[in-house]
């Protein structure tokens, strides 16, 4: 299974049935895919949709029917569009359950840098900031390093997205729950060792007894 | 009856230097052929509060690329290089500030609110130099109202007496922008006879409506 379809499966086993969902652009939209479509997983959008699905046949889209990243979507029987005060009203409020996102550091206190690369890459928060202040959880995908270099850190170096702990890291290597106590690895990947995913990582794991390996649902 | 106008007589009420929201999500929802005009028009040293610039030479991309626009308030700039290198390049000043404080700033400019208090950057670089304040020990950010000299925005339907309803998320910024600004300039689709839409679906009513773009020729 490549990298990306085992975060994809393993994100979508923690989103619950009939939960209000916002998927962040990129690897966590492919996350949709592997949803159970009688869960009622509703998905939102920032620019103001409740009730997203997946991109329509081509020639069948409309430019006025788009996800946060510009790109034509449908949406399921429904739907609702909102204007964006409602959109984030949604978010900051406390009734959105979940977001998945990107991340370009991850730290030991469960920080989250997902946004900026000052003098390099300066492409503004977007709804970054709102979603991770206010989603009840805040589920990171991302791949576990960038070009061999860890992504879960001691301390974030880049400007942080927001001093809220986040809730869930799923990687293509592990899954760890940052807690009071530190980062606790709760799962290893199909055919990962404890050892690789500590050696992949420069934040200190805690490491409870046996790390059980993901269930994706399907035979990895 | 709201004058209606063509883009090109529009752009003709807007001097340089003016400020300006501009409706849209990534284009989406926003004036098109209102911003094709503006961005021929030669102005210069606007200040524009917009979500983002859209992609490089479209939409507000053409005013970036115009050159006309020398200040600009928006959350995100990542999908338009040429808005990027004029901030790096100091011919653009940018503030970047998170989606719903952007909105909510607008908002409370609009619906005559002194500011609007939320978590939403708080301890980040986002809230250096801003104000915080401290509710029942819960410590806040202060976001302060924006308004401006004019909103140009978009709309499915308009009727005569500049009643507009949205459609999908052309939405976004537009009924928001709407009572912000001191003069509205909106872009409808299509202009109905008075009484064609429900006023259960009017979402901005005429009355903070100033000018109507003509329909397409």
């Amino acid at each position: 299974m490549k990298p990306d379809e085992i975060i994809q499966r393993r994100v979508a086993r923690e989103l619950k049935p009939n939960s209000l969902v916002n998927l962040g652009i990129g690897l966590p939209t492919g996350v949709a895919k592997y949803i159970d479509e009688h869960a009622n997983v509703l998905f939102e959008s920032e620019n103001g949709i409740v009730g997203l699905a997946a991109k329509p046949p081509e020639g069948m889209d409309d430019p006025d029917l788009t996800d946060a990243g510009g790109g034509t979507v449908s949406a399921v029987p429904g739907a609702a569009t909102i204007d964006s005060a409602y959109s984030f009203g949604l978010i900051r409020g406390g009734h959105l359950d979940a977001t998945v996102l990107g991340a370009l550091e991850v730290d030991e206190r469960g920080m989250l840098a997902n946004w900026v690369v000052p003098g390099k890459m300066v492409p503004g928060m977007g709804g970054a900031m709102d979603l991770v202040t206010g989603a009840r959880r805040v589920i990171i995908a991302m791949n576990h390093t960038a070009k061999g270099a860890p992504k879960i850190v001691p301390k974030c170096t880049l400007p942080l997205t927001s001093i809220r702990r986040i809730s869930l890291i799923v990687t293509d290597l592990a899954v760890i729950e940052p807690t009071d106590d530190g980062l606790v690895l709760r799962e290893r990947a199909p055919g990962v060792t404890v050892e690789q995913i500590v050696a992949a990582t420069s934040a200190k794991l805690v490491i409870n007894g046996d790390v059980p390996e993901m269930d994706l649902g399907v035979a990895a | 009856m709201k004058p209606h106008l063509k883009p090109e007589d529009a752009v003709k009420l807007i001097p340089d230097g003016a400020r300006l929201m501009i409706g849209g999500f990534m284009g989406v929802g926003s004036p098109h052929r209102l911003l094709d005009a503006l961005a021929q028009s030669g102005k210069r040293n606007l200040t524009v509060i917009a979500n983002d610039t859209a992609r490089a030479g479209v939409d507000i991309g053409k005013l970036i690329r115009a050159g006309a626009v020398s200040r600009l308030i928006a959350s995100h700039i990542g999908l338009n290089p040429e808005t990027q290198k004029g901030m790096i390049a100091g011919e653009i000043d940018v503030e970047l500030v998170p989606q719903g404080t952007l909105v909510e700033r607008i908002r409370a400019g609009g619906y005559g609110l002194g500011g609007v208090l939320t978590k939403t950057g708080l301890g980040t670089i986002a809230a250096e130099g801003q104000q915080t304040v401290e509710i029942d020990g819960e410590t806040w950010l202060l976001a302060k109202p924006l308004k401006a000299d004019f909103a140009l925005i978009a709309a499915d339907q308009a009727d005569y007496a500049g009643n507009l309803q949205y459609q999908l998320t052309a939405t976004n910024f537009n009924p928001i922008m709407a009572l912000a600004a001191e003069t509205v300039i909106c872009e409808p689709r299509e202009i109905l006879p008075v009484g064609m839409i429900s006023p259960d679906v009017v979402k901005t009513p005429g009355v903070v409506v100033d000018y109507l773009i003509e329909r397409a020729a």
